[in-house]
Order: C-alpha cells, then structure tokens, then sequence
C-alpha cells in the first residue's frame, strides 16, 4: 500500500488543496478545524508549491484575504469551526451575491455533541442562508476527494463553494491515498468591474437574481448529484444519508445485513438537494430515512414531508451527536426490526478537564479571586475558559465578549447606583481576534473594571498556532510582531502593567493596584505573561522548577484541592493529606501561595 | 469523487453479492475493533496512531477516531481504532475487541465499549472491578514508571502489557493485530533523530511486555 499516509481529516483537507491548486490558504484556529491550515503549511513545504498560508487575526480577515485571491483568478480556500462562520458571516453573505473568478471553497468545520464548542449549530443552514452550495465529506479519503470537485463546482458557477466536514471526520484518521500536487501557475489578475465587486443596492438585486438562477443549476449539476448505494435493491423503504452519519450508517447496515432490504442512497450535497432525486424517492419508496448532523437540512428540502422520517418528524434525536450505536436503533425501528437485546451500560461521566500542572492562567485565577473577592468575573474563549472550574470564571459567552460583558456589568450596576468589582480574562490570541473593539468602546463609555490580558503568545487550546505577538507564521517564518501593550494604550487605557502570575505575591499586588484603579477611573489593564507550559516553542523558558512538597502541618482541609485544582496535588484519603504527584508536577511553587495552613512548601534538600 | 463501493467483511453473516474489498488494500480477513482510553496529556492519541501505523504497514485499511480540544487538558480522551474494512471511526458500546485503559478510573465509563469475549489491558495495581467480567491484562505502569524515571511513557508501558497477548496466553484468543516489532519499528521511524526519547519509548515498551525492570533503569 505504498503512497498511503495515515491522516487526519483535516491534514487530508489540507493535501486536497494542495493538490488542487489553492494558491492563498487562510485560517483562524478552532476546534474542530485547526490542523487543516497547519497542514497545508506543511504541505507546502514539503512540496514547494507556490502559496500564501497565514494564520489570520480571525475568520472575517481570513475570509476577505482568501477572497480577494479567489477574485484575482486563484483558488483559495479558509477554514474555520462552525462559530467563526459566525464571525466571518458578513463578508459569506455578501461574497455570494457578488460571485468569485478562481474557485473559493469555505471549510467550516462542525462540532455536533458538542465537544469543544459553544454550539451545535449546522453550517449547512448557513450555506443555505447565504445561498451557497454545501458539500458533506464522510471520511478523511471521502474530504480529500472532494476538495478538487468542490473547486471545480465554484469556478463552473462562480460561486463560494462550503465544505462542511464534523469533528468525526476532521479529526478521524485513516490511511488516505495521496494525489500528485500540481500547482495551476495562474497569475493574479483582478478584472475592475465595480457594478460587481463594490456593488450598489441597485446592482445587489439583479446578483441576487443571478445566484438564485445559479443555484437552480447547481441543483441539477450531475457530479455533486446523490448517489446509489446498493442499485437493485427496491423495498419500499430508503435509508438517505450524509456525512458521517453515512458512514455511521453504512456499517450499522452492513452488520445488521440491511444492505439487501433497505435502498441507500448517500447525499453528497446536501444543499441545494437535487430535485429529481426528491422525485424520485418520493415516487419510488413509501418511507424515506434521512440520516444526517446536525439538523434536517436535507429532510426540509423534501417536498413531501409525508412520507420522511428524520429530526423534524421525531424520528432521529435533534440535540447531540449522532452516534452509531443510536443510528443502529433508528434503523432497526425503520426496518421494523428488533434491535439486538444490549447489555451495555450507559457511560458513566468522565473526568473534567482542567488546567495544565504548572499552568500560568491557574495562578492568574487565584489572584483574581483574592484581589476582587466579590466580584464578577467575565470569561472568555480558550483553555481560560477552564477558569469555571476555579469559580473565576463567571460567563462565557463568545470570542472577545469578556470586554463587551464587563463593560456591560459595569453600566448595569452603575445606573441602578450600584457598585461592582469586574475583573474579565481574556488570552492575547482572542484579545487580538474581537478584544479591541469592545476596549475602545469600553474607554469612550468610561466602563469602570479590569481586565486581565493572559498573554502566553500562543494559540494554546487549538494546539499552539501562532498569534500576533508570537513573531512567527504559519510556516515558521519571521513575522512582524504587534506590541500589545502599545495596542491597549492606542485604545485609549491609560493603566496598562506587565505582571508575571507565576511570581504571584507581586503579581496579586500588581492586581490590586488594578482594581482600586479601575474603581474610580475607567478600565485598567494587566498584562500577565508567562509562557505556555506545552508550547514547544514559548517565547521563553519557564523559570527553573522547585521541588515542592506537603509538610505535617497538612490537616486534609482539601483548600488546595477544591479552590486550585492543580493535577499534580493528590489528596490521599487514608491519610487525610495531600501530597504532590511528582510524575505530573511542574515545578512552578505557586501552590505554596495557596495553603491556608502554609503546609505546602519548596522541599527543604532541595 | 469517491464511489462508495461495498466492503468486505470479516466472520459477520454476509448476503449474496456483498463483496469486493476496497481497491487497493490487502489483508481481506482482519478486522480489529479497538479502544484507547486515558485522560489528557497521558498520550492516548499517540497509542491509537502508532497502532494505526502499524495496520497501515501491514497494508490494512485502518479508520481511527480520536479526541482534541478542551478535553485534552487533563479531561476523559478515548481513541478509537479500527483495522480492516470499516467505514465508521466510531466503535459502538461493546464491539470493541481489546480495550487499553491508560487511567483505571475509565473503566467504568470505557469498559461499556468491550464485547463479551473481548480483553482489556489496563494500568492499575489489580484488576479493576468495573471490568469484573471481562479478562484483563493488568500492569502497574504508574509505578513502574516511577521506579525506572519513565514517568512520561506510561502509555507505552500499558501498550506493551496489550502486545504481550490476552490473558492466558497463546490460544486463549484473538491477541492485538500487530508484534511488538512492528510497533518498535513505527517508534524508530516517528522518533528518528531523537535518540534519548526513542530509548525510553521502546525501554517503557518492554517494561510492559516483561513487566521486568532492567538494572540500567533501576533508580
């Protein structure tokens, strides 16, 4: 099998595009998407194709570079998760109307269950919001395979074209037979037309007649037409699926020995759904299955609803992952079958996650806690996020709402004569990605409260991309780097400090000072930099560890457990102590700030 | 644009014209259903793709599912792997053959995924009770670890215990697809070039495989 790789969905995303041609590759990190523009980094250099790769600021900037690209006459491509579709949903929308020269695919990336996101919205509701075609990989092999056709779609029509793999595909691996990288040589070469690209009102109707008639055409385009699993097989029942969910479904059948009773049919383009094959099913079978994540986009698109089963008529759940074992007991009730007796418990819960031993943001929290102890606590999008677990994180409610929320906190106390600490988190990476604006407005509206800027300069919870501070690209290159410190004074905060939390007595003064500042002028800002402990590339070396330990004076009290939650801290219930996991145990000594009995303390041999 | 062709399948009743494999693998017959379970930076996702590797160098069509994000900091992690002709990453509750439990407190919510006749090899001082009625393999590789400085390859340590065969040895069922060999010769090929953690790897490994310190890694 020589020539095959094993690779993630996402790294096979990325081979796609590189083989297809995408000259400008963009991105912002996010789980489920991030290895795909890593990936495509890596292909480049491995294969010296001829491209422009960078990790943007966020979605919307990664969008309008791509898409500048795509109208120059290159292919081009961005990837995102499903909520930074949100954030890049203004230029999506507009870019539909207005068309592309050389082929613009859109990765956004799905997250039913949801596993690392704020929701479990479907990106195919968007594409079909926007008026643009969607396409549902099934399998890493299956997300390469479409990449080249989904390009070739985009430039038949001139159209932005959506790739929408989910978290089972993006990060499933799977042996991926690799095509040839054949660069397409094409010279940029934007044509001015401005009744198209800076088009006015007037102009907006007629493209909108114009996508509308596009899209008519793409709904009966033959190579993105749904295809026939097991041709012969005519019962009065079909199984319709899409994505992984087909792949769910392919197996569960397969076993199940359904593959000779049920007509299955696979969606590769769930919208625009082909019409002819709606006729077709609904005039061949008298019940349709539909099987796809996260919402019924395809089922919403039969005519006659009468005869469908799927989230909208209750029969397959609307809310969560649609995992196989769930796909085996829909089938078998569609197939009037009984469903194997199971012996299987349900899951029990697992373990929470929680904050690197040694994690700077761990200390962060706690001086939060002690130097605002009443106060609201705004969180934000990254591992911060895992501030929850130390009560110091109190919303969480998109990129960048930290600011917009305390500043919002503050004027709903304030006009009710009320007086409330707010201290908000937020890491350099989201701070650059929506943090600025909410600053400048917080200073123009006089928003009275501190935020702590975690500044670890890496992208840490995606994996460590980059960020506008780090000096580096996507490829390892030398980058300009953006003073943050200069950035928040240029928004108009006049209390900015650097502080380190891992030296915490000076970092909670530091914070202090923060506070009382913040009280009676307007948002104060503290800077706390430390490096990531699982960056292999920190922007420099922690400090030395120490080698800590718990002294007699523990009396089991669980302080340390309960309130810092540091992996490396163990309470031993025979006992009724704690001591230090050495295996896991960075070194840092920050918990020797945290005993309320002083018991843990530097190992005195040390 | 793929054409989803049917795939061969292993000792499951087949119906008539369910055949050809896919294009282009070998090994028609094996099917391995297979569950790694741990919690964040543990390194359970770098099991389930050495595993993966090793299929793919047997030339069998392998499909893996693994868990990234917030979970990985310290939370539940499960990889799930599948060799032979499969086209869902996903293994469903009690299909899995073998299951490698990094963290003994997974067993209780992991152990669901172990067929009845399946095996488990686990790191715990003794059999864990959640896997009362499945044969497990158990290795200490947390203390182990301790006693030999391996402290960041416990996952190694359990993956040997899972080379070294089901209980009972030699007939007493289906062992894992792949040798020790095979795997050491993924480890060589994805450490080349960093020697010191490529003796530790492969030194945790057959620590799990003998489960008998060495005196050079005696502390």
């Amino acid at each position: 099998m020589a020539g095959r790789l094993l690779l993630l969905g996402n790294e096979a995303i990325a081979r796609g595009l590189v083989e297809a041609g995408c000259a400008v590759a963009t991105s912002y990190p996010g789980t489920p998407a991030s290895e795909i523009l890593s990936a495509v980094a890596r292909w480049k250099a491995e294969t010296s194709a001829p491209m422009h790769v960078a990790w943007s600021v966020n979605e919307k900037v990664a969008f309008e570079t791509a898409y500048a690209a795509s109208i120059s006459g290159l292919r081009a491509a961005v990837s995102m998760k499903q909520v930074g579709l949100n954030v890049a949903s203004d230029p999506f929308f507009s870019a539909a109307y207005l068309g592309v020269t050389g082929g613009f695919l859109v990765v956004s990336a799905d997250d039913p269950g949801p596993h690392s996101s704020q929701t479990e919205q479907d990106s195919r509701r968007m594409a079909a919001m926007a008026k643009v075609p969607v396409l549902d990989p099934v399998s890493p092999r299956d997300a390469r395979e479409l990449v080249a056709p989904a390009f070739a779609l985009s430039e038949a029509f001139g159209i932005p074209v959506m790739l929408r793999p989910t978290t089972r595909v993006c990060h499933a691996s799977q042996d991926v037979p690799l095509g040839e990288v054949r660069p397409l040589g094409r010279r940029a070469d934007f044509r001015k037309e401005p009744a198209r690209w800076a088009a006015t009102p007037v102009h907006r109707s007629r493209l909108h007649r114009e996508l509308l008639e596009k899209l008519s055409r793409i709904a009966s385009y033959e190579p993105t037409a749904p295809r026939r699993i097991n041709p012969g097989v005519n019962g009065p029942r079909a199984v319709v699926a899409s994505g992984v969910a087909f792949a769910h479904a392919a197996d569960v059948l397969d076993e199940a020995g359904l593959m000779e009773t049920l007509a299955f049919y696979r969606v590769v383009q769930p919208y625009p759904l082909h019409p002819a094959f709606v006729e077709r099913l609904l005039a061949e079978h008298a019940e349709i299955l539909v099987l796809e994540e996260t919402t019924g986009v395809i089922e919403g698109q039969f005519r006659d609803r009468g005869k469908v089963r799927g989230k909208e008529s209750g029969a397959v759940p609307e809310a969560g992952e649609l995992l196989p074992e769930t796909i085996e007991g829909i089938v078998a009730r569609f197939a009037r079958r009984k469903r194997p007796a199971s012996r299987v418990p349900k899951e029990a819960p697992g373990r929470r996650p929680t904050l690197c031993p040694g994690c700077p943001h761990r200390a962060s929290f706690m001086a939060i806690r002690k130097a605002a102890p009443k106060g609201i606590y705004p969180g934000d999008i990254g591992c911060y996020t895992l501030g929850t677990n130390l009560g110091a994180v109190h919303t969480v409610l998109c990129m960048g709402a930290s600011i917009g929320q305390a500043a919002g906190f503050h004027h709903a106390y304030r006009q009710a004569g009320q007086d409330v600490d707010t201290v908000a988190t937020i890491g350099d990476s989201t701070f650059s990605h929506a943090g600025v604006p909410p600053l400048v407005d917080a200073v123009v509206q006089g928003a009275r409260f501190t935020l702590v800027i975690l500044d670890n300069r890496t992208t840490a919870m995606t994996g460590n991309q980059p960020t506008p501070q780090s000096g580096r690209g996507a490829l390892g290159e030398a980058t300009a780097e953006v003073d943050i410190e200069a950035l928040v004074r240029g928004c108009g905060v006049t209390y900015c400090r650097v502080g380190r939390p891992t030296r915490f007595p000076e970092f909670l003064a530091l914070l202090k000072e923060a506070v009382a500042y913040a009280r009676e002028n307007g948002p104060a800002v503290v800077i706390a930099r430390d490096p990531c402990l699982v960056d292999r590339a920190p922007f420099e070396e922690p400090a030395a560890p120490r080698r800590m330990t718990v002294s007699e004076a523990c009396d089991g009290c669980r302080y340390c457990i309960n309130r810092f939650e540091c992996p490396a801290l163990v309470y031993d219930a025979g006992e009724n102590r704690v001591h230090h996991d050495v295996l896991l145990c960075s070194g840092c000594g920050v918990c020797a700030h945290v005993c309320p009995k002083k018991a843990i303390v530097e190992a005195p041999d040390a | 644009m793929p054409d989803r062709t049917r795939r061969a399948k292993g000792p499951a009743p087949r119906g008539p014209g369910s055949g050809s494999s896919p294009e282009g693998t070998a090994g028609g017959g094996v099917r391995q259903q297979i569950v790694v379970s741990g919690v964040g930076g543990q390194g359970v996702l770098f099991i389930g793709r050495l595993l993966a590797e090793a299929a793919i160098a047997r030339g069998l069509p392998v499909l893996a599912s693994e868990t990234h994000g917030m979970a990985q900091r310290g939370g539940t992690v499960i990889a799930h792997l599948k060799v032979g002709s499969f086209s869902s990453p996903l293994v469903r509750p009690g299909q899995a053959d073998v299951l490698i439990l990094l963290k003994e407190e997974n067993a209780a919510s992991h152990g669901r995924y172990l067929r009845a006749g399946g095996w488990a090899a686990v790191n715990a001082p003794s059999a864990p009770a959640a896997l009362a009625d499945a044969a497990s393999r158990v290795v200490d590789a947390d203390a182990l670890a301790r006693e030999t400085g391996l402290g960041k390859a416990v996952n190694l340590i359990v993956l040997g215990r899972a080379l070294a065969g089901p209980p009972g040895g030699e007939g007493a069922g289906a062992g894992l697809f792949c040798t020790p060999d095979e795997i050491r010769s993924i480890l060589r090929s994805r450490l080349a070039r960093q020697d010191k953690i490529l003796d530790a790897s492969l030194a945790a490994l057959d620590l799990g495989i003998t489960q008998a310190i060495p005196a050079r890694h005696r502390r």
